[in-house]
């Protein structure tokens, strides 16, 4: 972070067990380019960060070292104290069940219904019985606001309710983090809309963390605490959300020059 | 030229390595038996009609073939029993591994690649679902079953077809031709009810299901590139399967003439 605003960001860090997502330092290099470079970036307990940034500037590559998907080349990238480098097998696993991941088109498996696509984590990994699942699952597409869709199959669903079914998903276990990539992506505004109020509502409700990469404004108007830029590979500016939305950082304008809100 | 060559060796590793986690995985088939007879449903019923077809002529003509070169020695009334015995150990079993590569294990690459492009893959790995487990185990199994079922089809109609061929073209009587295929096949003194000619066969069948599926499940889980990646996991997968067919058939055969020798 090299920018005053960024540094603003910077101030008051909170301590050391606040944060439950830090990466220090940074490097990943993705077919000869370095997609990350020195990036440094902290995730305080119970906030919703969002992360900005153009296509191709890490967004999504930041998330999957948070879930251990991808491994830094350098740097170290920790959640809630666990180095992502070194940790592995049995404490991997259970690290990940602390954590939802909505995908870009929700990955859905396609073979399952929408019940047994929310219901996985949970026959997988528990031993819930039947009718416990299925409460659950009833209760989580409640509240993502698609009741009683649990026989439906993934291909007759529109893109929005893909994304909330994948999000129902990522909630079923109760996770204190959840990670959003792109969440708006492909939606027209009145679904674009009603996902990030979900997002909102969810992250208040449930008191989670939530790290939500998006290219759109009214993502951050609706769901952010704070928000960051990032630019080929790091973080240039780091705000909280008011202060973000009326930044005059030469970067962020253009970058939000070009939104499509 | 080393480049390709340590990418075989990394391929091959793999495929082994996915084949030997899905093997010690079985203790869960229980557990999988839905998914399980899904695929066994998809990969081998979905291919009997080809079977049947592909089958009948290959015996159709293997008899047209070897039957005018017998008739050219007066032993025309043979042809049953080279018929049988070519279609129980070589031809059935290679039939069905080709057709089985061509179409289940075509599908079933481009079915993991989509999951794979579609970021599928890493929700299940993100969601602490064992992949091997759920998706691979599942479909070793059922291709390692479907194989032998439908080669003992493929056998069964390729020897009909050659009893068509026989009767109206060479002129040998169906009776004869189905005594001498049936003599042929016999092993009055083995420990086994079936005979050697046809185990070998279904051993033979068994293994190359097994190579389709690890083969497929390794090209499908190591695909990138989004649809370019599936389509070239996809070709990459039944090429990589005929090959390893053509050649495991080879050291096979042999080691059943080696150990077995009474099947000289």
């Amino acid at each position: 972070m090299t920018t005053a605003s960024a540094k603003k960001g910077a101030e008051g860090r909170a301590t050391r067990s606040d944060v439950l997502i830090r990466f220090s330092k940074v490097v990943k290099v993705l077919g000869g380019r370095r997609v990350l470079d020195g990036l440094d970036l902290e995730v305080r307990r119970g906030e919703a960060l969002v992360v900005m940034g153009p296509s191709g500037t890490g967004k999504s590559v930041t998330l999957r070292h948070v879930v251990g998907l991808m491994q830094a080349d350098s740097g170290t990238v920790e959640v809630d104290g666990h180095d992502m480098a070194t940790i592995g097998g049995r404490e991997l696993s259970e690290l990940r069940r602390r954590i939802g991941y909505l995908f870009q088109d929700g990955a859905l498996i396609n073979w399952l219904d929408v019940g047994e696509n929310v219901a996985l984590p949970l026959r997988e990994n528990t031993k819930l019985s039947d009718s416990e699942i299925r409460e659950r699952v009833a209760q989580r597409l409640e509240l993502v606001r698609l009741p009683g869709i649990e026989s439906k199959m993934p291909s007759e669903l529109s893109g929005g309710m893909r994304k909330r079914v994948g999000l129902a998903r990522a909630l079923v276990t109760d996770p204190e983090i959840i990670l959003y990539d792109e969440p708006n992506a492909g939606l027209d505004p009145q679904t674009s809309q009603a996902i990030n109020t979900i997002i909102r509502d969810l992250q208040d409700r449930l008191d989670i963390t939530s790290v939500v990469v998006t290219h759109l404004l009214s993502c951050v108007r609706t769901v952010a605490d704070r928000c960051v830029l990032l630019d080929k590979g790091s973080i240039v500016v780091d705000l909280p959300k008011d202060e973000f939305l009326r930044s005059d950082d030469a970067r962020l304008r253009e970058f939000l020059g070009k939104d499509p809100d | 030229m080393i480049k390709a060559f340590r990418e075989t060796c990394d391929l091959l590793g793999y495929e082994l390595l996915l084949l030997a986690q899905a093997v010690v995985r079985l203790p869960h088939l229980w557990r999988r038996r839905v998914a399980a007879l899904d695929q066994l449903f998809s990969a081998g019923v979905g291919v009997v009609h080809v079977i049947l077809f592909v089958g009948l002529f290959a015996g159709m003509i293997l008899t047209l073939q070897t039957g005018v070169e017998l008739a050219r020695f007066g032993q025309q009334d043979q042809i049953g029993t080279i018929v049988s015995l070519s279609m129980a150990r070589e031809m059935g079993p290679f039939i069905t591994g080709i057709i089985l590569a061509a179409t289940s294990g075509s599908a079933l690459a481009a079915e993991l690649g989509t999951m794979k492009v579609s970021d599928e893959l890493a929700a299940l790995e993100i969601l602490s679902v064992d992949r091997v487990d759920f998706l691979v185990m599942p479909r070793v199994v059922a291709l390692a079953i479907a194989c032998p079922l439908l080669t003992v089809l493929c056998d069964a109609v390729g020897i009909c077809g050659g009893a068509l061929v026989s009767s109206s073209q060479l002129g040998v009587e169906t009776q004869l031709y189905f005594d001498s295929a049936v003599e042929a096949l016999k092993t009055p003194d083995s420990f086994l009810t079936l005979p050697k000619d046809v185990y070998t066969g279904l051993f033979k069948s068994f293994v190359f299901g097994l190579i389709i599926a690890s083969v497929a499940c390794s090209c499908g889980i190591r695909t990138s590139g989004g649809a370019v990646g599936v389509g070239g996991s996809t070709r990459r997968a039944v090429r990589d399967s005929i090959v390893l067919i053509i050649v495991s058939n080879y050291f096979l055969t042999y080691f059943f003439y080696s150990f077995l020798p009474d099947l000289g």
